[in-house]
């Protein structure tokens, strides 16, 4: 059943609170927190208002006391505004702090540029210490959480806003480690965050019936990053196609594409969001289709490249999957 | 009554102490920024009697002990004025004095702000803005383990053109952190100028009031009146406190002081001569 990530978080995080004195939850008037919600939460929830410098530092400052605070906002804010407080108050100490980071990617639909994050995987991934996911649907948000207790150091969670599909049923993914939902060893497809990972799934279905086998992994911990699961399925193919909701620079496919550079001859085609602000009302699953994050495109990138390098020639359409 | 009159009331000998400390404290400063890297040296002699009042009289830390759970908590918010605190906590006894010589050479830990692998120092600052937020932490932190310590921060009057200190501002007060006190620093210089000329912050006092915090306003260069006052906070229950410290930049360097020129310097060996010999002769303090 489709369910937002963040209100996973939320059902997640209060059962914690009691079990766990040492946690908060501090808000930045979210609203994902109901009057129900915050009675249940009682001391350990916190409303300090919206002013979200002020709420990393006032998190830093009492992690730096011995507590695990857990802080509510949206990623845009944690990613652009707060960003210079993340870095000296939390990353640069090394706190607990867990940015709880809602309204990822494309999920703030209709909201525009200003609510949409589609840098903050770039800019979190890049701080020493921090650790940053993507959970891809409701059910890896709880073990998410629940993993962070315990978690040293910060934490970056990437969340969503309104309902999205769950992922087929398997083993709780554990942050830090890739999860290989499909095997192949044509072309290895890499995804992070709900709509990605479901359309990698999808690519790889359509690709099998052209008899490629696609590799998907669900790159859900962007840092650090599984090199060791990721080098392994790369190193038999040729070629590597990531696929995210953000920009093309600095995210999952720059992750990806660093970390293969080093160690793997092998050929990245990082497919996101293109160079531009959102310039359309939509909601999540319209902009995901506006802006090509599908399995269609993901599976005819494929054929295309591997096409290419069969014939070893750069045709136009491909110099436009680049671009 | 004066500061000064209170306190000798109180401890007799307790102002000569201070006013001694806070002249050994301005000396390493001085030989500091006569380093290769010169230093911050008009906003650490503004706030030498403020951090003296602190580290001597009011605060209840112990070097032996510096992660005592129950201590109280220090925050150098206007971090530029990292010699100062340096200068203050090897006096203090956090690390030998001798290190102090090592500021501004390479493989030094006394970096040019406040770096937490310096015994002493809570956390680190100096990108400006940041000390109010993470004071507040503090105080909630306490609040929540049932510990009666106090959070104390010290900004810089320029530092309060940072929108991000009010915005702790409005916490505190809303949470009612009354073991939350704030110091600043008003010498009323910053980089390149006179505060009130590059942007008014006056009337100070009735900005913090109207942001629910409860306000004095003494001489900075007082360290009995400092010390009083600092010691009885919080002066109002439910209030968070803050001590507007009226100081002067370079304060006791005729050749420097009330200049915003002192803000960052790098002294010759003749200054530095100059400025050893003004600090030995306090009939000449500015």
């Amino acid at each position: 059943m489709s369910r937002a990530t963040r209100e996973a978080y939320r059902d997640t995080l209060l059962p914690l609170l009691g079990r766990h004195p040492e946690l908060m939850c501090l808000d930045s008037d979210t609203g994902l927190f109901g009057a129900d919600h915050v009675a249940e939460a009682g001391e350990q929830y916190l409303n300090i208002g919206i002013a979200e410098q002020n709420l990393m530092g006032v998190a830093a400052g009492m992690a730096a006391c011995g507590r695990v605070p857990f802080v509510n906002t949206m990623a845009a804010f944690a990613a652009s505004r707060a960003l210079e407080a993340i870095k000296i108050d939390i990353a640069y100490n090394r706190l607990p702090v867990r940015i709880m980071a809602t309204h990822g990617g494309l999920a703030a639909g209709h909201l525009g540029p200003t609510h949409q994050a589609l840098e903050d995987l770039a800019v979190m991934r890049v701080l020493p210490g921090m650790t940053v996911v993507v959970p891809a649907d409701a059910a890896a948000t709880e073990a998410f959480v629940e993993q962070s207790v315990d978690l040293p150091g910060p934490l970056y969670v990437r969340l969503g806003r309104k309902p999205t599909p769950p992922l087929p049923d398997g083993p709780p993914p554990v942050i830090g480690q890739a999860q290989t939902l499909r095997h192949g060893d044509d072309v290895v497809l890499v995804a992070c965050g709900p709509y990605p990972v479901l359309a990698c799934l999808a690519a790889a279905d359509a690709l099998a019936a052209d008899g490629v086998q696609a590799c998907v992994l669900n790159m859900h911990t962007l840092r650090p990053l599984d090199t060791a699961t990721l080098a392994a399925a790369a190193r038999p193919t040729r070629l590597v196609v990531t696929l995210e909701e953000h920009w093309r620079s600095g995210g999952l496919g720059g992750a990806v594409a660093e970390a293969l550079a080093e160690t793997e001859p092998v050929r990245v085609l990082r497919l996101g969001v293109p160079d531009t602000f959102v310039g359309e009302v939509g909601n999540q699953e319209h902009l995901v289709r506006h802006y090509d994050l599908t399995a269609e495109r993901v599976a005819g990138a494929v054929r295309t490249a591997l096409h290419t390098a069969a014939r070893s020639v750069t045709p136009d359409h491909d110099k436009e999957l680049i671009s | 009554m004066t500061g000064t009159q209170l306190l000798e009331r109180e401890a007799p000998e307790a102002l000569e102490h201070l006013e001694a400390i806070a002249a050994r404290i301005r000396s390493h400063v001085v030989d500091m920024c006569a380093g290769p890297e010169g230093g911050h040296l008009g906003g650490a002699f503004s706030c030498a009697d403020v951090l003296t009042a602190l580290y001597f009289s009011v605060l209840n830390v112990d070097p032996e002990r510096p992660e005592d759970p129950d201590r109280d908590r220090f925050l150098l918010s206007k971090g530029h004025a990292a010699v100062g605190l340096y200068a203050t906590l090897a006096e203090r006894g956090f690390f030998p004095v001798a290190e102090l010589a090592g500021y501004g050479r390479p493989g030094s830990r006394l970096m040019g702000h406040p770096v937490r692998a310096v015994p002493g120092v809570e956390l680190p600052t100096g990108s400006l803005g940041h000390g109010l937020a993470l004071a507040c932490g503090f105080a909630l932190a306490n609040r929540y383990a049932g510990r009666g310590a106090r959070s104390f921060v010290l900004l810089g009057d320029g530092e309060l053109q940072e929108g991000s200190v009010w915005e702790a501002a409005i916490a505190a007060a809303s949470l009612r952190l009354d073991r939350l006190v704030a110091i600043v620093d008003r010498n009323g210089l910053q980089l390149t100028g006179a505060t009130e000329g590059i942007a008014p912050m006056e009337p100070l006092a009735e900005r913090w009031s109207s942001f629910g915090w409860a306000v004095r306003d003494v001489d900075g260069h007082d360290p009995a009146a400092l010390a009083h006052h600092l010691g009885a906070a919080p002066w109002e229950p439910g209030k968070p406190s803050v001590l507007i410290a009226r100081t002067v930049k370079g304060h006791g360097l005729p050749f420097l002081a009330g200049r915003s020129s002192s803000h960052y310097v790098t002294l010759s060996p003749r200054n530095h001569a100059r400025a050893l010999s003004a600090l030995r002769r306090p009939e000449v303090l500015g």
